[in-house]
């Protein structure tokens, strides 16, 4: 197991694993995608609150959870580089982050046009999931901004691991404020307690949506780390002979 | 024409999937160029020392 798990972080290994492992990821997921949104948008009958409305959830629920996992792996990533200094857990943090952004703009964007018929505002100020959304999004710009500003790799890797795991905090925050306070943001819906409270022709293509997305988002992250390895190996021997090679793998 | 209308909610939904697909569209245009360009880099670089007489 240890064995396994120091040869996947080597670096040069990682490099050739990520560029063979990213089609298995990208191919499936976007014939997920294909699937959920056809079916969300076409075959799924309205909802009866909502009509024709609440088709939104099936992006606007897919890049929410993406926007929490991709700040759980920066998280842990920081923090394995942290405590056992692996060089490719911080290449990993450094990448998922603008990922990580993006996608919770991407949540807090559909979630604005989904609000706006609903419940007749685009954005509430006093809503604990709006405002633990926004404060996410800041979280992953600071995290980029505090990276971008510190010219030493190591230091910088050193002092984002410790903002992302102080960050954590507000993904507690995200997760619980729709039960712990009064908000317009509904309440859980998948993980509901005594399961789903969506009927499942909604909730198919809303599972394969959110699966799609995530095997997406794996490889975007994949290429996105192999790309982070090689510019922080650009000096090492092995990428010398890689580009040197007569293949001369990109 | 109905299924595009959404009811009255068209702009709503089909501007959510178009601003979906965009950013899903940036990301991997960016993921690309970016190691294009290190790519590129650091071969001019590793060439260039390989040709230093």
């Amino acid at each position: 197991m240890w064995t396994w798990f120091h040869k996947l972080a080597s670096p040069p290994h990682f490099y050739r694993l990520a560029k063979a492992l990213s089609p298995w990821f990208l191919v499936p997921g976007l014939a997920l995608i294909a699937y959920g949104t056809f079916t969300g948008l076409f075959i799924a009958p309205p909802d009866y609150q909502q009509g024709d409305a609440y088709r939104i959830i099936y992006v606007h629920v897919p890049s929410a959870y993406l926007s929490q996992m991709a700040y759980t792996v920066m998280a842990i990533a920081g923090g394995i580089g942290l405590i056992w200094r692996m060089k490719l857990s911080h290449a990993v943090a450094a990448a998922v982050a603008p990922l990580g952004a993006w996608f919770t703009f991407l949540s807090l964007a559909t979630g604005s046009i989904w609000g706006r018929p609903m419940w007749g505002t685009w954005w509430e100020w006093g809503d604990p999931r709006m405002m633990s959304q926004l404060i996410l999004l800041f979280l992953y710009l600071g995290y980029m901004a505090l990276r971008a500003s510190i010219d030493d790799t190591a230091k910088a890797d050193k002092a984002s691991a410790v903002l992302a795991l102080v960050g954590v905090i507000n993904l507690v925050i995200v997760r619980y404020s729709v039960e712990w306070w009064s908000s317009l943001h509904q309440g859980q819906t998948i993980l509901a307690e005594g399961g789903p409270a969506i009927d499942a022709e909604m909730l198919y293509p809303l599972l394969a949506n959110i699966l799609g997305f995530a095997l997406v988002f794996g490889s975007l992250l994949l290429r996105r780390v192999r790309t982070e390895v090689l510019y922080r190996e650009r000096r090492t021997r092995w990428v010398r002979e890689m580009i040197l090679s007569p293949q001369g793998q990109t | 024409m109905e299924a595009i209308a959404m009811d009255k909610y068209g702009a709503y939904v089909w501007s959510c999937f178009a601003l979906t697909f965009v950013v899903y569209a940036i990301n991997e245009w960016r993921a690309r160029a970016r190691h294009r360009r290190i790519y590129r880099d650091i071969e001019v670089r590793v060439k260039a020392l390989e040709t230093r007489p």
